[in-house]
């Protein structure tokens, strides 16, 4: 388990736990978190998971995958710390992990 | 108190209607119902992670079981519908429960297509589109040692390349000169074709199957030129009917799909078709259109679920899907019928290159492997109805980037 909390853009905070082994995006779904809508499933196909990680965080977070960077490329309001939250998978590293949502995905 | 929407199918499209007419702020009774007992789920992985057991079943579901009160929709799995009963503006249950409704959604979906071969009905013989489907394949996998697979369109690649990844022997049997000919370019499907043999699978195209042998349960197929092929279990996968039966009984106007316009709804005002079974007119292509993948599900569905509220939000998509095979991600936007020119980015020797296709000059699909920017790009000069320039766009020293501008 991890705690993540999730930070809509309107500010609204979601602090859950999420399970070892899902991704950031699936515990957003799971826990009924707004603004990750995740259209592909966490496939990398489709840039709708798009999350900021908080600049303390992108350490443990690590670096972001080839192809998860190619469609970054090409998402609305891309940052230093932006990621795609089903590429982010969840261990007990990342317990107190702290995320924020774009205005809209897509 | 208002009758609600009903929606019959609860995948990906009939969710998606549900979840946005909530988002709408639509607060009439939403009634979810679906045929099969299992919560609304992901499809893709059915013949990819789930089939080579790298995603459990629990990672499948769309929404947590916690959803449904929340929102306030009533969902009601396990239900058939017998009829629609426009008069009544109600629906049957097979059971005889009536259902009343102000709008009525169908995403039906459709069926996996059975051959009319003999010894399709053997046990052993597979098709794949429900999870259940994709539990007694997965099941029976685990007990034998070889496949043989009828048709190479994406359900057979796929189930191909999973198959593969769990040490079983599969042929691949294609009438077609080449793997997704209906939907692929010939250097595409040729190029999936040159990968599946390079990871074992024996790919026969231009190859009729005569039948599936076997006394009480499959053990092969016989080719149309007599060459018997041994197999344990035999999957057919040879795309989707539409399931149109309930709106061809209710005289709604169908003709390969639920025939719809660009606000989702039917010949019958009140009544819509959303998702697999839905055939639209594209305005993007100048002709119908019947789109299945999951892109069209949560699109089509946010479209049926504005215009019962009241919205305009014509949906005229372009349209997107994508593969996992092996280590390859394919992606593509847009579609190729009618493409008179095409040009390659990339070289398909290094596993990665996009196919653009051009129309009159215009750009009107990219086929991508591994080459998500290509994919991203195209999919908003597509839309945009873009001319760019074919040399840069075969010069992989161009930024997709710059076409943008």
């Amino acid at each position: 388990m991890a705690k993540i909390t999730y930070i809509e853009h309107s500010g609204a905070e979601h602090v859950v736990d999420v399970e070892t082994g899902l991704t950031v995006m699936e515990g957003a779904i799971r826990n009924l978190v707004p603004g990750i809508d995740a259209d592909c499933g966490g496939a990398c196909a489709c840039a709708t998971c798009h999350v900021y990680v908080d600049p303390d965080w992108m350490d443990r977070t690590g670096p972001r995958q080839s192809m998860e960077e190619s469609m970054l490329d090409f998402a609305s309001d891309v940052r230093d710390n932006s990621r795609l939250s089903c590429q982010i998978k969840v261990s007990g590293a990342l317990d107190g992990l702290i995320v924020r949502l774009p205005e809209q995905q897509g | 108190m208002t009758a609600g929407t009903v929606i019959i199918g609860a995948g990906q499209a009939g969710l998606s209607a549900a979840e946005a007419l909530r988002k709408r702020g639509y607060d009439a009774p939403v009634t979810l119902i679906g045929d099969e007992l299992a919560p609304p789920y992901q499809r893709p992985p059915l013949s990819k992670g789930y089939l080579s057991r790298e995603l459990p079943a629990d990672r499948l579901w769309l929404k947590p079981e916690s959803y449904y009160a929340g929102a306030a929709i009533d969902l009601r799995p396990g239900v058939r519908i017998a009829r629609i009963d426009r008069a009544a503006r109600c629906v049957v249950t097979t059971q005889g429960e009536l259902i009343a409704f102000d709008h009525l959604i169908l995403a039906t979906g459709g069926a996996a297509r059975r051959l009319p071969l003999p010894g399709a009905d053997l046990p052993g013989v597979h098709v794949l589109r429900s999870l259940a489907h994709a539990d007694a394949l997965s099941d029976a996998l685990a007990q034998a040692r070889s496949l043989a697979i009828i048709g190479a369109g994406y359900i057979g690649l796929e189930v191909a390349a999973s198959a593969r990844k769990r040490g079983l022997e599969v042929t691949v049997l294609e009438a077609a000169d080449r793997p997704m000919s209906r939907t692929a370019s010939p250097l595409l499907g040729g190029w999936f074709g040159a990968l599946h043999r390079g990871y074992g699978v024996d790919l026969q195209v231009s190859t009729g199957v005569a039948a599936i042998t076997g006394s009480h349960r499959a053990d092969g197929v016989r080719l149309m030129d007599g060459e018997r092929i041994e197999a344990d279990v035999v999957l057919i996968a040879a795309g989707l009917t539409p399931g149109v039966e309930l709106a061809e009984d209710a005289g709604l106007a169908c003709a390969d799909g639920i025939l719809v316009d660009a606000h989702a709804r039917t010949s019958d005002p009140g009544i819509y078709a959303i998702g697999d079974v839905a055939r639209f007119d594209s305005a993007l292509y100048g002709r119908s259109i019947r789109l299945e993948s999951v892109q069209n599900a949560i699109e089509q569905g946010r479209a049926a679920a504005a215009a019962i509220c009241g919205a305009r939000a014509p949906y005229d998509p372009v349209p997107w899907f994508w593969s996992d095979q092996y280590a390859i991600k394919l992606q593509i936007a847009g579609l190729i019928d009618g493409a008179d020119r095409m040009v390659r980015r990339g070289d398909p020797e290094e596993g990665a290159f996009a196919l653009f296709h051009f129309r009159n000059d215009v750009l009107i699909a990219c086929e991508a492997v591994n080459a998500a920017p290509e994919f991203m790009a195209a999919q908003r000069l597509i839309a945009a109805r873009a001319r760019p320039d074919p040399d840069r766009l075969r010069d992989v020293t161009v930024a997709m980037r710059a076409f943008l501008s």
